[in-house]
């Protein structure tokens, strides 16, 4: 099993406060890993870290063994990792066909084939009946789903998803989790997720990272890591398995 | 030539980048709260020149007199400004709000050169032409005047914010609008009065400035830039680094004036602000975002 | 937005509006095509901030920058070396595209973002128009002056009859026309509104920032050139104060404003209202016996407060629905 990300010994301090302190984890190829933990933890920091937009105080990203540590957002998109944003960020005044095509622009000159594409993956994401309208006028479920289209757009090797089913109702969290589940399993898609939606990462993830306080305090299978008493007592408490 | 002659051209500029610096704090005020940029602040200004001129001509007040009442005026329009349209425009785009108070700037400039014509219009004051000895300093007494009033004002704004429940509200404000509003206070009441505190500012700042300089309508954009200027190289939002602009462009402007060309004087200043846009765009005493 | 298709009733109407205008010189009189000549100028400048407002989201103060660079270096040419307009475009666009890079090179890498980037463009025009009232090599504050030629048509030179020119500045709009929506339907078009809309999600994306902000502030201040080359051509005198004025700056937004930030129609849509409104204001100043010099302008301060009030898009977008000129989203092609 050889790792596709890589994260090294990762810091970074804003104002003197520690964000992220000393985080290693590695993401396999094909696998599924959640990254959870309570709010402030340092999550959405270190998906900025790998995605480009800071460069660590310390440590180092790598995707298949080449060094990310240093590059801008759009380098990383091209070396092959696509993400979304927790808070979503939709190309507000363009169609949501438009929204997933400039993803696929990244990989492809021709606008026209990039078109192709991007109905593709509409189409898998079942958003094929929205791509006339404008994306601001989504719901957020749409928007939701919209974000992991344009990333998945882009073509990544690995796909960074930042909290993509909160604020879904539990039907529209099955229809994300029966979507991710089938670019893992069918398209060898590999996922690094931040998800607070306990009984998605326990149905989706092989292995789970527990951040807390900018440090990580557990690594492991999901079943093991939700029996780790430190684990529990730092965050999943009173809504554990909720 | 003598080092008192530089010194002297310093102090003299220092004084007017006082009142520049006055000036610029009421855009400055607006702009740490509102987050508004008020693109007709120097329109606001030669309205408050305006109104000195004219008090003065008719009634023969002096213009440090008259500017309680031109703070009063500018106030009151700048709440209603804020009131009527410029809240509308405070959660959309910033160009959207840059464009309203473009037209807004417009419409009040040309208003101006139609009631008063593009003549320069000054106000005669008994002391127009005494100057004060202040050790080996020869300073004029209408720019000693003029600069120890927006001291004065100055001082009161600070103590303003600083002690008065209203003066900490507003910052709270400006700090966290959200939570402002769910500790119940009025967000919205909140900005007209710093609009109007602004505009009353920039209006006592204006009337000062007759002492200095004669009333035009085309000072009117000269003056908004002057004071994006300053407040950029003081650090948009920061109240002490407004004044500290307000002098360093001042006394850069005197000296450039007096080495150089006149004419180039502003050159000067627009080379001050790009060079603090490149390497501090956060300003002298401006916080990072 | 200005991505949607056209329909088939908005064709008819844009190419009946551009039959007109073909024929405008054939029925107008001399006053009529010289209001066409200002209403087409603006157009075409509008257009090209269009290209940066517009299409990508940045806020430029300064174009009056970029048109007297034009106008200035095509026009020292011409009147120094003989150097016709045609060949003297080259090094003039050359000459706003380097300050245009200048600016975006300095505000991109050094993160001035917004307002502040508006300011840094003002800035920018600002120092040229002190700088060039004193050049005297251009004739400095008192002016640079062409020489007017004899009357005949001379296409190679640029002087001749206002026909000459009403064809030359509408060939500027259809060109600019065609240009913008060939940009807009192409990779680096989108990727501009993408840039535009949110940049942090354009660069997850794969978009260069850097790259695309620059080339649009090169293509914006390239057109932008353009139109000086034509104003210095066709006024035959340019002063700093005017060809660099903040004021004029303003003027080139306007239209785009007006009729619609972003879309392709909007700019040219604005400098038909505009214009005209502003002539016919003039007009019914002077038949009144009055003599008003800023109410002209005070009346485009209070439309841009008009507009910005209650169509913030723009006339166009609303116009194109209400006349259903292009198609709705939803809507099958």
């Amino acid at each position: 099993m050889t790792a596709l990300l890589q994260v090294e010994n990762l810091s970074k301090r804003f104002r003197g406060l520690k964000a992220v302190s000393n985080v290693s984890f590695t993401v396999p190829e094909g696998r599924i890993l959640a990254l959870i933990g309570p709010n402030g933890a340092g999550k959405t920091t270190t998906f900025n870290l790998i995605a480009g937009v800071f460069a660590p105080d310390q440590g180092t990203v790598a995707l298949k063994g080449r060094s990310l540590t240093g590059l801008k957002p759009n380098q990383v998109c091209a070396a092959g990792i696509g993400r979304t944003f927790q808070i979503v960020k939709p190309f507000g005044h363009l169609t949501v066909e438009e929204n997933v095509l400039v993803g696929a622009l990244a990989r492809e000159a021709s606008v026209e084939t990039a078109r192709r594409e991007a109905r593709a993956v509409l189409k898998r994401l079942e958003l094929d009946d929205q791509a006339g309208r404008p994306a601001r006028s989504l719901t957020l479920p749409d928007r939701k789903r919209l974000e992991v289209a344009r990333a998945l757009a882009t073509r990544p090797t690995l796909l960074l998803l930042d909290e993509v089913l909160a604020g879904l109702r539990p039907t529209e969290v099955d229809r994300m989790v029966d979507v991710l589940r089938d670019l893992n399993r069918r398209e060898g898609l590999t996922i690094l997720m931040i998800e607070h939606v306990m009984r998605a990462v326990m149905a989706l993830s092989d292995r789970v990272v527990v951040l807390d306080h900018g440090e990580k305090i557990a690594d492991g299978a999901p079943a093991e890591v939700v029996a780790d008493p430190r684990v529990i007592e730092s965050y999943l408490g009173a809504e554990a398995l909720g | 030539m003598p080092i008192d002659y530089y010194l002297n051209i310093a102090a003299s500029g220092l004084l007017t980048g006082l009142v520049y610096g006055l000036a610029a704090l009421g855009l400055s005020v607006i702009f740490g709260v509102v987050r508004v940029v008020n693109f007709a602040h120097g329109e606001m200004m030669v309205a408050g020149m305006y109104g000195a001129v004219l008090l003065g001509g008719w009634f023969g007040i002096d213009p440090l007199l008259s500017a309680p009442a031109m703070a009063a005026l500018l106030f009151a329009a700048g709440w209603l400004l804020q009131r009527g349209l410029v809240n509308r425009f405070v959660e959309r785009p910033e160009h959207m709000q840059f464009i309203l108070l473009l037209g807004i700037a417009t419409v009040l400039v040309n208003a101006m050169l139609m009631l008063f014509g593009p003549d320069a219009r000054n106000v005669q004051v008994p002391y127009s032409f005494d100057t004060v000895e202040i050790g080996s300093l020869l300073l004029d007494a209408v720019r000693l005047r003029a600069g120890a009033a927006a001291v004065l004002v100055a001082a009161a704004l600070f103590a303003f914010f600083r002690f008065s429940r209203t003066g900490k509200a507003i910052r709270a404000c400006a700090d966290n609008p959200l939570g402002a509003r769910v500790v119940g206070l009025n967000i919205d009441g909140l900005y007209a009065l710093t609009f109007g505190i602004g505009a009353a500012v920039v209006g006592v700042a204006g009337a000062l400035m007759t002492l200095l300089v004669d009333a035009r309508p085309q000072l009117a954009p000269e003056y908004t830039l002057l004071s994006f200027i300053i407040v950029i190289v003081g650090g948009l939002g920061s109240l002490p680094g407004a004044l500290l602009g307000g002098m360093l462009i001042g006394v850069s402007e005197a000296l450039a004036g007096f080495l150089l060309m006149p004419s180039l004087k502003s050159l000067f200043s627009y080379g001050v602000l790009i060079v603090v846009l490149l390497l501090r765009p956060q300003g002298l005493l401006g916080k990072r975002s | 937005m200005g991505t949607l298709g056209v329909t088939g009733r908005g064709l008819v109407l844009m190419v009946l509006a551009a039959l007109l205008l073909a024929v405008a010189p054939f029925v107008a009189d001399r006053y009529l095509l010289s209001v066409l000549t200002t209403v087409l100028w603006f157009a075409y400048v509008g257009q090209a901030w269009n290209v940066m407002m517009g299409f990508s989201g940045l806020l430029s103060l300064g174009h009056a920058l970029y048109v007297g660079l034009g106008a200035y270096v095509s026009a020292a040419l011409f009147v120094h070396f003989g150097i016709g307009p045609w060949a003297g475009l080259v090094p003039a666009v050359l000459a706003a595209v380097l300050a245009g890079c200048i600016i975006g090179f300095l505000g991109f890498r050094f993160g001035v973002k917004g307002v502040h980037f508006a300011l840094l463009t003002i800035a920018f025009a600002e120092v040229a128009r002190i700088g060039f009232d004193h050049i005297t090599w251009v004739g400095g504050s008192a002016g640079f002056f062409l020489p007017v030629g004899a009357g005949e048509n001379d296409l190679l030179n640029l002087r001749g009859s206002p026909t000459l020119f009403y064809y030359v500045v509408l060939g500027l709009v259809l060109g600019a026309l065609a240009l913008s929506r060939l940009l807009l339907h192409s990779r680096l078009g989108y990727q501009w509104l993408a840039v535009r809309e949110e940049p942090d999600a354009a660069e997850a994306s794969g978009v260069d920032l850097f790259r695309a902000r620059m080339t649009a502030v090169a293509v914006s201040s390239a057109l932008t050139a353009l139109g000086g080359v034509f104003q210095a051509f066709y006024f035959n005198n340019l002063f700093p104060e005017q060809v660099f004025s903040m004021g004029r700056s303003i003027e080139i937004i306007l239209p785009a404003i007006v009729g619609g930030i972003g879309t392709l129609v909007g700019p040219i849509l604005g400098a038909f209202i505009l214009t005209p409104l502003g002539e016919v204001l003039t007009f019914v100043i002077e038949a009144g016996g009055l003599d008003l010099p800023g109410l002209k302008q005070l009346f485009y301060g209070a439309a841009l407060v008009v507009i910005v009030v209650f169509r913030p898009e723009g006339v166009w977008p609303w116009l194109a629905r209400r006349l259903r000129l292009v198609r709705q989203p939803g809507e099958e092609s």
